[in-house]
């Protein structure tokens, strides 16, 4: 039988069947951080069940850590308490953690990949929606609840029903100015946020096959935000090429062993799925969202749909926009270039190019957060930082920071937010916060402007 | 986990679609590391505002409205995996949730923490929400056992699916640790032959 990239790593996992039942799941890789792990360990504490594979779980801090002074002792006292918690969670049951400061710490989106840990085929969970970022490697990587972080603990397998299978296809030459954000945020846009709920979603075409890993990882970030469990692209050359040398990627003969498997990977020509869309390359400009769910984008260039659906008009409300105006013009104070959906290396580069001479606009707070200690490294290294301070932006230190807002990070009250983040739900970047979200280029023209223009203008 | 099976009791209506977990429970609260006290905190920015006063013709704080169920509208539980939602839910008194779709992932947390997720038909949803429109002390049952949610003293019935091992765990209090547990000869064995 023919079989898509999701059957064939799903298959290979599949320890036993339930019948009439779901089926049970290996891990391969078990991702934690400070938030959504102190209750699954003391609930394994409390029924005093040993961590059955603690070398296959990887931890970091990353969702309530400030992203200034990170050598000082943190200050918010649920915070620091929180941080010592998986300190010590860890340290009693045998999980490597890379802790604030480490030069391996970092948004987990960012560092597990960056190290070389999530490769081609494999299986990982993490508690953390956007685990779905692995699948860009050809891997099953999804999100989990607390309770599932438990069970992952106490036998390194997960009960789970199979999803179905969908295939969003992108064909064409993507124009000038387009990035892999504006490409998924379209895509989001046309779907909805229900679209892919119950699925596994592989993203197909030229446009993912010409795209780096850095582009990869941001579409298949957001496979969460149209419902989808988790995103996949097939392993290639570009594939291997990221993950060869990492630190803890297989090395020599065993690399060459791994690299024959995963070629054979990639959905069987012919492979059948649930439900497949597809798009032209040609059709997507530079996006930005209106609204309180990630579906609610538009081209920059278009004006708010109308509706009247009492959702939609609460959105707005929420909002302060107008069904049927443009976001052109719109004055904005701050902007953040940063979560595990844009904050990797090649994100600075497509901003510090687009910024290089320029000054930001006096009205702009503009945060640049690295996913990772080894990002910022690279930020200073490559110069980008001196591009940056010269043009008024603040470069922070890494960590989730304003994506959600639980450490100092905040967006204040009623203010905007463009936004290289995921999610633009009420409140997500701080109390009453407004956020749009957009590609990295789209938020630095954004801060130098301290307005949303219509870069396609300046791009054609 | 309680064990559950029938449950019969009055409504609060939420008629909002796409209810993420940030609004069931703002990441401001995530900082705890049990499980308890997420209660206070269910729907936090919609129940209080920027002052901190109740607001008052918000559906969970209208005294016209009480209950252990809760009738929302589309797409319930959208957003964040946060098991905190599921938490704070059940920490303020709710057992069942209705909607006409529920996002997977918050659809799993509920089950695993012995709050049962109901979904209905969008027509159905209507009838839910009319109902407690009409009378605001309508009961409604929810049987687990038959799969069936119905508004006593109408006819009005619908039959739900759940996952027969889902139901089977509910019924009993059984949760998915257990029956992990009892398949590690079997996982160890995978992991020997495993050949990726
Ligand atoms: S950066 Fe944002 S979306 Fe990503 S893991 Fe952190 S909080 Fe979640």
């Amino acid at each position: 039988m023919k079989k898509t990239l999701f059957d064939k790593v799903w298959d290979t996992h599949v320890v036993d069947t339930i019948q009439d039942g779901p089926q049970v799941l290996y891990i391969d890789k078990h991702l934690i951080h400070e938030v959504t792990s102190p209750q699954a360990f003391n609930e394994l504490e409390e029924r005093q069940i040993p961590v059955f594979r603690p070398q296959q779980i990887l931890a970091t801090a990353d969702h309530n850590t400030p992203t200034l002074d990170q050598h000082l002792p943190v200050k918010d006292e649920l915070s620091r308490k929180q941080l010592a918690q998986l300190s010590k969670n860890c340290n009693k049951n045998n999980i490597t953690l890379y802790e604030l400061g480490h030069k391996y710490n970092g948004i987990v989106h960012v560092m597990a990949p960056e190290l070389g840990i999530t490769q081609p085929g494999m299986t990982m969970v993490c508690g953390d929606s956007h685990t779905s970022t692995h699948g860009a490697f050809g891997t099953i990587a999804f999100g989990i609840g607390t309770s599932q972080v438990a069970q992952v603990f106490a036998s390194q397998c997960l009960l789970l029903s199979k999803p179905k299978s969908l295939r969003v296809s992108v064909n064409g030459k993507l124009k000038n100015g387009v990035l892999p954000k504006d490409v998924i945020l379209y895509i989001i846009s046309k779907l909805g946020t229900n679209s892919g709920t119950g699925y596994f979603c592989e993203y197909a075409g030229d446009v993912f096959e010409k795209m780096s890993m850095e582009g990869r990882m941001t579409v298949c970030n957001m496979s969460i935000e149209m419902g989808a469990r988790g995103g996949m692209i097939a392993p290639d050359e570009t594939t291997f090429e990221y993950v060869k040398d990492r630190q803890f990627a297989p090395k020599n003969e065993e690399f060459n062993k791994k690299v024959d498997y995963w070629k054979t990977l990639p959905s069987d020509e012919g492979a059948a799925f649930d439900k497949e869309y597809f798009f032209d390359a040609a059709d997507i400009e530079p996006m930005v969202t209106y609204g309180t769910n990630p579906g609610m984008g538009i081209k920059i260039s278009e004006t708010i749909p109308v509706n009247n659906d009492p959702s939609f008009l609460k959105s707005l409300q929420y909002m302060n926009f107008e069904a049927g105006k443009s976001l052109i013009n719109t004055p904005i104070n701050f902007v953040f270039i940063g979560s595990c959906t844009n904050s990797r290396i090649e994100d600075f580069r497509v901003a510090a190019n687009y910024v290089k001479g320029k000054h930001k606009a006096k009205n702009v707070t503009a945060w640049l957060v690295p996913g990772s200690k080894q990002v910022e490294t690279q930020i200073i290294e490559e110069g980008l930082k001196d591009i940056f301070n010269a043009a008024g932006f603040e470069l922070r230190q890494p960590g989730c920071s304003a994506c959600l807002a639980m450490n100092d990070d905040k967006i204040p009250q009623n203010e905007y937010c463009v936004s290289t983040s995921n999610r633009n739900f009420e409140g997500r970047q701080g109390q009453g916060s407004r956020t749009i979200l957009s590609s990295p280029l789209v938020a630095a023209v954004t801060a130098i402007e301290g307005k949303i223009i219509d870069i396609t203008k300046q791009l054609n | 986990m309680e064990k559950f099976n029938t449950h019969t009791d009055q409504a609060i209506p939420l008629n909002i679609a796409n209810v993420d977990t940030d609004q069931i429970i703002p990441a401001r609260f995530l900082k705890a590391t049990d499980k308890k006290g997420f209660g206070d905190n269910v729907f936090r920015d919609w129940r209080f505002d920027k002052t901190g006063k109740s607001v008052s013709n918000f559906s969970l704080n209208n005294p016209l409205y009480s209950g252990s169920i809760l009738i929302a509208g589309d797409n319930f539980g959208c957003g964040s995996s946060r098991e905190h939602a599921a938490w704070a839910l059940v920490g303020f008194g709710f057992k069942v949730i209705v909607s006409s779709f529920f996002a997977d992932i918050f659809k799993g947390n509920a089950l695993n923490n012995g709050l049962l997720p109901v979904q209905v038909s969008e027509s159905f949803l209507t009838h839910l929400f009319s109902a407690i429109d009409k009378d605001a002390k309508t009961q409604f049952e929810v049987n687990l056992e038959t799969q069936s949610i119905s508004i006593i003293g109408t006819d009005l019935s619908e039959s739900f699916d759940i996952d027969p091992y889902k139901k089977t765990c509910m019924i009993n209090g059984y949760d998915d640790i257990d029956y992990l547990l009892s398949k590690k000869e079997i996982i160890e064995a995978f992991e020997l032959q495993k050949n990726y």
